[in-house]
């Protein structure tokens, strides 16, 4: 499998990242190459091996259902561009 | 002209009952100042990591049990990356290839027919934040206290054909997330959140037709009267020649109409894969086995048993168990008197009406379930009628005190002696000869008007069966 220009612009606005032509090219090829590398490991017969969700098989710990957290806000919005009423006020975003 | 068909299914988000947030130790409580129940891990600083709730899986494995459904031993969490500032890591934490929970299902009555649907999945994932969209100086104001409060995701296979099969699954589901306790299912706080696929296809097809979501439906009602108006637009839309566009709508409650909210053409790629923060989920045999022995009598279990054990029918037994509550009431009065099918009635009837007249849960009621029971068995000993049973159930309400002691104060005993009821019965006699000869020339109506004049001169005291029994005896005479 190979990549088109056209994939590797949607694949940036996905990402919602401004890629020029140029940039596109070089990506283009660097994003190929890792496909290669996706196919010789594809070529492997795995027949009869279950896949796994993880490099590791250990499983999730979990945590007790209990409230450990404090409230932070004004430590964390003191890093913020803009607040107001202990909001994070952000450009207008209507879908 | 074509018939055509509707094919629903439902995908519904409920909030589980957790004290804090599915991958961070926040509060989960409704109604805090903003941004104040937001930590670290959920406002997604650099850094930090998700460490997730075994109260959340826990929730998910009561409803899977509960739903006779398949739990996967060993499930995944996936991220599902979209942009939206309410979505701070630019993804969210869900489960696509592996759910915690596959298949089972769920029986509900549409006008005394029952069906069963099937549940495709239910999966933990964990919710957005807030934007709230008034007039910030131009600006979309965020608020992340909901911003990683787990939900469990419930989809159903698209197996209803009508708006009512769609609420009556609805409901039942409902009923069952609040029954096993994994959600408080206040819809108004958006705890219980449903998401309607809505297509038509002609009588007979076998394919679909092409599907439009109505998103974010918060009230029974409104899901009914969306999914009505949806085929009533598709079916139209479709004889006008024209084609259904697989979209997602909105439902505006002030119009009564949906409207697209975005089309296929828009629709998020959502790239997911399996999150690299979270390792898979066990879970092992003996925490499954524990929840289940913990597990709750489920609804439908316990209206068989209703049937069984105090001889309701199916209908009043699906309606006394719409919550646990209710449930719990009316099994507490049914056993204080001994009279399943009494105690439904007045469970369903007398009371209901005065809760629904006074806007009150059933858990508020000021009737104790003890009290309605001991109501009851004075009815069933002939102390009280039918009519001064209610009056008694006025005092009840009125807190005015116990059955027995608002009978004496009120002077509402039933007139059980005979020597008594026979004085009013011949004054009513000799007061009303002309209903007496109406009766002995053949006119059975005039019989009634008789019992109503001695039900009357008793001031409502007299035991209605004893009257038509003795008055039947003396007009014979």
């Amino acid at each position: 499998m190979s990549l088109t220009p056209d994939d590797v612009k949607r694949i940036a606005r996905l990402a919602r990242i401004e890629t020029s032509d140029a940039e596109a090219q070089a990506t283009q090829a660097q994003l190929n190459s890792i496909f290669d590398l996706i196919a010789t490991m594809q070529a492997v017969d795995t027949a009869g091996i279950a896949p796994m969700a993880h490099a590791q098989e250990v499983y999730q710990r979990l945590r007790d259902d209990a409230v450990t957290e404090t409230d932070r806000h004004a430590a964390f919005q003191a890093i913020a561009p803009a607040v107001e009423n202990g909001l994070y006020l952000v450009p207008k975003v209507i879908e | 002209m074509m018939k055509w068909e509707t094919v629903i299914g439902l995908e519904v988000h409920t909030q589980l009952a957790t004290k804090s947030k599915i991958f961070s130790g926040s509060s989960t409580a409704f109604g805090a100042a903003p941004n104040t129940q937001a930590s670290a891990v959920d406002i997604a600083l650099p850094g930090v990591l998700p460490v997730l709730n075994k109260g959340a899986v826990e929730c998910a494995i009561k409803f899977g049990l509960a739903i006779g459904a398949n739990l996967n031993r060993i499930n995944v969490f996936d991220r599902k990356n979209y942009f939206y500032p309410d979505l701070p890591k630019g993804y969210q934490i869900s489960q696509l290839a592996k759910p915690i929970v596959e298949g089972g299902a769920l029986t509900v009555a549409v006008d005394g027919v029952e069906k069963t649907i099937h549940l495709t999945r239910a999966h933990m994932e964990e919710d957005a934040g807030k934007s709230l969209h008034e007039d910030f100086h131009g600006m979309t104001g965020i608020d992340l206290n909901r911003a990683g409060t787990p939900l469990l995701e419930i989809v159903s296979e698209p197996e209803m054909r009508s708006s009512a099969e769609a609420v009556a699954y609805a409901r039942a589901l409902h009923t069952l997330v609040t029954w096993i306790g994994i959600c408080d299912g206040n819809m108004q706080e958006g705890s219980f959140r449903v998401d309607a696929n809505v297509s038509v296809r002609p009588v007979g097809q076998a394919e679909f037709g092409t599907r439009r979501e109505i998103k974010n439906l918060n009230s029974f009602r409104f899901l009914q009267q969306a999914i009505d108006y949806e085929v009533r637009w598709q079916i139209e839309t479709l004889e006008d020649g024209g084609r259904i566009e697989q979209a997602t709508v909105l439902f505006d409650p002030d119009t009564g109409e949906t409207r697209m909210m975005r089309s296929k053409e828009d629709a998020h790629d959502y790239r997911y894969f399996p999150d690299p923060d979270l390792l898979p989920v066990k879970l092992d045999e003996d925490w499954i086995e524990a929840v289940r022995a913990a597990l709750p009598e489920l609804p439908a279990a316990m209206q068989a048993r209703f049937q069984r054990d105090y001889g309701v029918s199916p209908y009043d037994a699906a309606v006394l168990t719409g919550s646990r509550a209710l449930a719990d009431y009316f099994e507490t009065a049914a056993q204080a008197c001994g009279q399943g099918k009494l105690a439904a009635n007045w469970v369903m009837g007398e009371l209901a009406a005065a809760l629904n007249k006074a806007e009150l849960d059933i858990s508020a009621s000021p009737v104790s379930a003890a009290q309605l029971g001991a109501l009851i068995a004075r009815i069933q000993d002939g102390t009280l009628s039918g009519k001064l049973a209610r009056q008694v159930f006025e005092g009840l309400w009125e807190g005015a005190g116990e059955v027995d002691a608002i009978i004496e104060a009120r002077g509402l005993k039933q007139m059980s002696d005979s020597g008594e009821l026979e004085k009013i019965i011949d004054e009513v006699l000799a007061a009303n000869q002309k209903s007496v000869e109406e009766f002995r020339s053949g006119k059975e109506k005039a019989f009634n008007a008789l019992v109503g004049q001695v039900m009357k001169a008793s001031r409502g005291k007299a035991n209605p069966a004893q009257v038509n029994e003795l008055l039947k005896a003396k007009l014979q005479n």
